[in-house]
């Protein structure tokens, strides 16, 4: 046969005739020169994070934006966001986690409790050059209290409110119906009342889904949100004229990364200089790399199982199908008792938590509390455990598995969330201890979905759960009154059908009461009762995990000093503070032009061995042949 | 779904393309039938539709959770607050009227309200369909040409040194999974480690700071080469054996004979003759290809955050997004049947044995 052979043309059709020439010769050319031809392009890679200019820090970020309306915007991204864009009345002392003036230089309250005055700072402007005085606090406040489109974000604040007014330009006067102890956390954005009462006029029904993306967006914060490509980037620009002073970066960036192992990839070559939320695979794995810093900070979090006491409505209409034996504390008491909290440290998060007392995380030293030893201590004590369960008449049958007085065999599910590692592993050591004490648990590691719809419904035994706690505690403890147990199936409030007198008559008190050392020692009863009935079972605090680039982020300011976290502040301290490393060492980090060539090398390197291999190929094929 | 053609169709291996089409009456029957054809077909992808259309909506009032819930998890909000949000989703009608509400917004070309993005989903899909097309267009391409390329020459001389290496590594790529190939590719050829320099972006689609359309078309060139390479080094594999099976079917063809009697050159029989005649199969599978590329490749989409369609559906799947996530899966099925439709309309004209 014809030993003429060429590489042929990729696909042709029979009829179309082309000019015989070494078409994969070609195409490996064409290959090679667009290769070149975006290397000017990669030469600025590595210091990516240096486009458009010196000092732009950029962060991972993996939340979509719902909404850049401060009224509606619902999400943890666009919350922590708009906090940097608006201002509050107050902000949180990253010394002592205690209210802070903002806006307000200083408040006090009337004799009743009834009436809060706030004074205003009288050097504030909005970035359009308007002055911010209290005529915008009030309407903003007063928007929500009228509007039910414009409360759906923040309505909770203003729910006890009566009427805010505003006598002067630097006062503001909040009537409440009830007293209320949150009033120096009022975590509000204020905005211009000049730019919002036309939108709300014009919007009309629609305002609920007005995103206010008209960029530059008017606030008084020290950054101004100038640009948002979906899906892509977010940009905030520094407001250099803020009154706190300017912010020490010129530029925030968000970038989306949409997998959190690629956003750490992104931070070991520069491309981005703060990623958060990591695992504790990924910021063990993280420690080594240089440049890099991982901060390890005190969890704000708390990872908790709740025990199904019974699922009932606030008219006391039993539904759910929970195991019947669990309305029996001193079951509920065994359970916790069998569980060792230190264990699910060291395996569950490794290492990376602390294991769990009360309910308020110990960065929250005043409201924080602890079980000291005694009767009420639930410590860690399997033998107790069982003696307890054996005394109460809980008979361990022929395998071992006990059955309640009633008759009842111990088998209970448990719910996990699948997408948590911490809880997956959780519950498997909670599977362990369990049986030890002679109680059989079907392990259901489920959607998040699936576990909310379970919760929602009370067809569960064991579940797991977690809240986020902010500095003013009021939230996660309301949502244990007897309030938010559900007017009928499925609209709970709160998050364990836990109901207790001595519960709400303390949660009322620490809410009227506005001497701070006297409502945390409410606060520490009120875990003590929730503590003791054992529905609630707080775990472990896990640490908040994340790192930054320290060739690209000279200082940071933490929230609280002492152990605080960088994502997630109450207050716009992190980014405000953060001052870029200098312009030396963001070169030398960057340099850029060995390692492009190194790499163009080995592309081509690639290239030259795959064209060889395709020739090696021909020959042995014409080989084949002959 | 509509029925796909395959080559049994027709006799595997038979007089193929160069055989006459089987006798046919003439003039205007022969009209009437293609008619009825085209008719058939349409009716088929309508009726497919409209099932798409019911599935899409009660398919995802089955996922467990309430978006509700889920998008105001761990925020400080109260019973009045969920009520209001539920009012605006139209979570407290009933389900009939919202199926409703959603069937007519369909007729209008209203795709309904995304609840987390809180914009027409139509506009979403329309922001993100141009990288997805990009993406997946490109991947698509590039993996037909490569994989037709090497299908044709393993084919030709199954079992050769060329054949066995050339299959194994294909199919060692198709059985590798997306995402960790992906994150591979990041660690080794994005992030810098050791002393290999980070070449290209970890994800995204362009730099943020690129401006002027020189800079972004290079930037997107760039942030287009792992996404493209992990895409094609998996599915490729599925153009390399289709095309390998049909042209070793063809091989010991008739015509190929008859061609080689001809004193034609053996490259030139494969590429003349054995390989158009052998495309016709793939032809359904570019088709059904071309229709996936509309709804991305999530699992490319997520690793390299490309910002397409693929990763706005795990993002509405997540919460779950009811709106965006039955509007979505209606473009997707729509797009789907409408290629099938296409690959329907256009097989009979490359392959006269299927011809009506």
């Amino acid at each position: 046969m014809n030993s003429h052979h060429r590489p042929s043309g990729l696909l042709r059709s029979p009829g179309l005739r082309r000019p015989r020439g070494a078409p994969l010769r070609r195409a490996a050319a064409a290959g090679t020169a667009l290769l070149l031809a975006a290397t000017p392009a990669l030469a600025s890679a590595p210091a990516a994070a240096d486009e458009g200019g010196q000092d732009t820090l950029t962060v991972a970020i993996s939340q979509q934006v719902d909404s850049f309306n401060p009224f509606t915007a619902q999400l943890a991204v666009t919350t922590n966001i708009l906090r940097h864009v608006y201002d509050s009345l107050t902000t949180t002392n990253p010394e002592t986690n205690e209210p802070a003036p903002a806006l307000a230089e200083s408040w006090e309250t009337s004799e009743d409790g009834l009436t809060w005055t706030f004074r205003l700072r009288d050097d504030v402007t909005f970035s359009d050059g308007e002055p911010l005085t209290a005529d915008d606090v009030a309407w903003t406040f007063t928007t929500m209290m009228e509007n039910e489109a414009a409360a759906v974000a923040n309505g909770n604040y203003v729910a006890d409110f009566r009427l805010v007014t505003a006598p002067d330009d630097h006062t503001v006067v909040i009537e409440l119906d009830e007293p209320q102890a949150t009033m120096a956390s009022l975590n509000v954005p204020i905005v211009p009342r000049h730019v919002w009462e036309p939108v709300l006029e014009e919007e009309g029904e629609a305002f609920a889904e007005y995103g206010n993306e008209d960029f530059p967006t008017v606030g008084s914060g020290p950054f101004v949100l100038s640009g948002h490509d979906r899906g892509r980037s977010i940009t905030l620009e520094a407001n250099p004229d803020h009154w706190r002073g300017a912010p020490g970066f010129d530029r925030i960036v968000m970038r989306y990364y949409s997998e959190k192992d690629a956003a750490v990839e992104a931070l070991r070559s520069g491309e981005i200089s703060f990623v958060y939320e990591l695992t504790q695979a990924q910021a063990t794995a993280l420690e080594s790399a240089e440049d890099i810093h991982v901060n390890f900070a005190d969890g704000k979090r708390f990872q908790a199982f709740t025990i199904n006491p019974g699922a009932v409505t606030q008219d006391g209409d039993e539904f759910g199908d929970g195991h019947p034996a669990l309305a029996d504390r001193t079951l509920r008491q065994a359970i916790v008792m069998a569980v060792d909290n230190e264990e699910i440290v060291d395996k569950a998060h490794g290492g990376r938590a602390v294991a769990a007392g009360g309910y308020i995380p110990p960065r929250y030293e005043d409201f924080h509390w602890a079980p000291e030893g005694g009767g009420a201590d639930l410590g860690f004590d399997p033998d107790a455990a069982n003696a307890m369960l054996d005394e109460a008449g809980y008979e361990r049958g022929a395998d071992g598995v006990r059955v309640s007085p009633d008759g009842d065999r111990l088998r209970l599910r448990m719910h996990v969330h699948q997408d948590r590692p911490a809880n997956v592993n959780a519950g498997l050591i909670l599977v362990e201890r369990l049986a030890d004490i002679g109680i059989e648990v079907q392990n259901l590691t489920v959607d998040p979905g699936v576990l909310s719809d379970a919760l929602y419904a009370g067809e569960y035994d064991l579940i797991f759960t977690g809240w986020t706690v902010n500095p003013d505690p009021d939230y996660v403890l309301s949502i244990h009154t007897c309030g938010a147990l559900p007017t009928e199936p499925g609209t709970m409030q709160g998050d364990a059908y836990f109901c207790d007198e001595e519960y709400d008559e303390l949660y009322e008190a620490q809410l009227a009461e506005y001497d701070r050392p006297a409502r945390a020692e409410l606060v520490h009863r009120l875990q003590e009762v929730l503590y003791r009935e054992a529905v609630v079972n707080v775990l472990a605090y896990p640490d908040i995990m994340e790192a930054y680039r320290t060739d690209q982020i000279a200082s940071i300011q933490y929230e609280p000093a002492e152990g605080g976290n960088i994502w997630g502040q109450e207050g716009y301290w992190a980014w405000w503070s953060a001052e870029p490393a200098s312009a030396e060492a963001g070169a030398s980090a960057s340099g850029p032009s060995t390692g492009v060539w190194v790499g163009v090398g080995a592309v081509v390197l690639v290239l030259v061995a795959a064209g060889g291999f395709l020739l090696f190929r021909r020959r042995s094929t014409m080989e084949d042949r002959e | 779904m509509t029925s796909t053609p395959t080559t049994a169709d027709g006799p595997p291996g038979a007089g193929a393309a160069d055989a006459p089409a089987p006798p046919e009456p003439a003039g205007a029957g022969r009209a009437g039938r293609v008619a009825r054809y085209v008719a058939g077909r349409l009716t088929t992808a309508a009726a497919s539709l409209a099932a798409v259309v019911v599935a899409g909506f009660f398919l995802f009032r089955i996922l467990p959770g309430d978006p509700v819930r889920a998008m105001t998890e761990g925020r400080e909000v109260t019973a009045e607050q969920r009520e209001e949000l539920r009012r605006q989703f139209g979570l407290d009608e009933p389900l009939w009227r919202q199926f409703l509400d959603y069937a007519s917004g369909l007729l209008r070309l209203d795709l309904g309200t995304s609840f987390q993005y809180r914009e027409p989903v139509a506009e979403l899909i329309l922001d993100r369909l141009g990288p997805t097309v990009l993406l997946a267009g490109t991947g698509t391409v590039v993996a037909a040409l490569l994989g037709l390329f090497l299908g044709a020459r393993a084919g030709w001389r199954p079992g050769g040194r060329g054949d066995r290496v050339n299959t194994a590594v294909a199919l060692f790529f198709w059985s590798v999974p997306t995402f960790w190939l992906g994150l591979l590719l990041i660690v080794f050829l994005a992030s810098g480690r050791g002393f290999v320099p980070g070449l290209f972006p970890t994800g995204g689609m362009v730099a943020p700071g690129a401006d002027g359309a020189l800079e972004t078309a290079l930037s997107t060139a760039r942030h287009m080469v792992l996404p493209v390479t992990t895409m094609v080094a998996v599915i490729y594999a599925q153009y390399l054996m289709i095309m390998r099976s049909s042209l070793m079917d063809e091989k010991g063809a008739d015509y190929l004979t008859t061609a080689r009697a001809k004193g034609l050159r053996d490259t030139l029989v494969r590429r003349r003759h054995a390989v158009p005649n052998a495309l016709l199969p793939t032809v359904t599978l570019v088709f059904l290809n071309l229709g996936q590329v509309v709804s991305g490749v999530i699992l490319v989409e997520t690793v390299f955050s490309w910002p397409g369609l693929g990763q706005l559906f795990y993002s509405g799947l997540r919460v779950p997004d009811l709106g965006l996530v039955q509007g979505l899966f209606v473009v997707f099925a729509a797009s789907v049947i409408l290629m099938n439709l296409l690959a329907d309309l256009v097989y009979p004209l490359l392959d006269p044995r299927v011809r009506p």
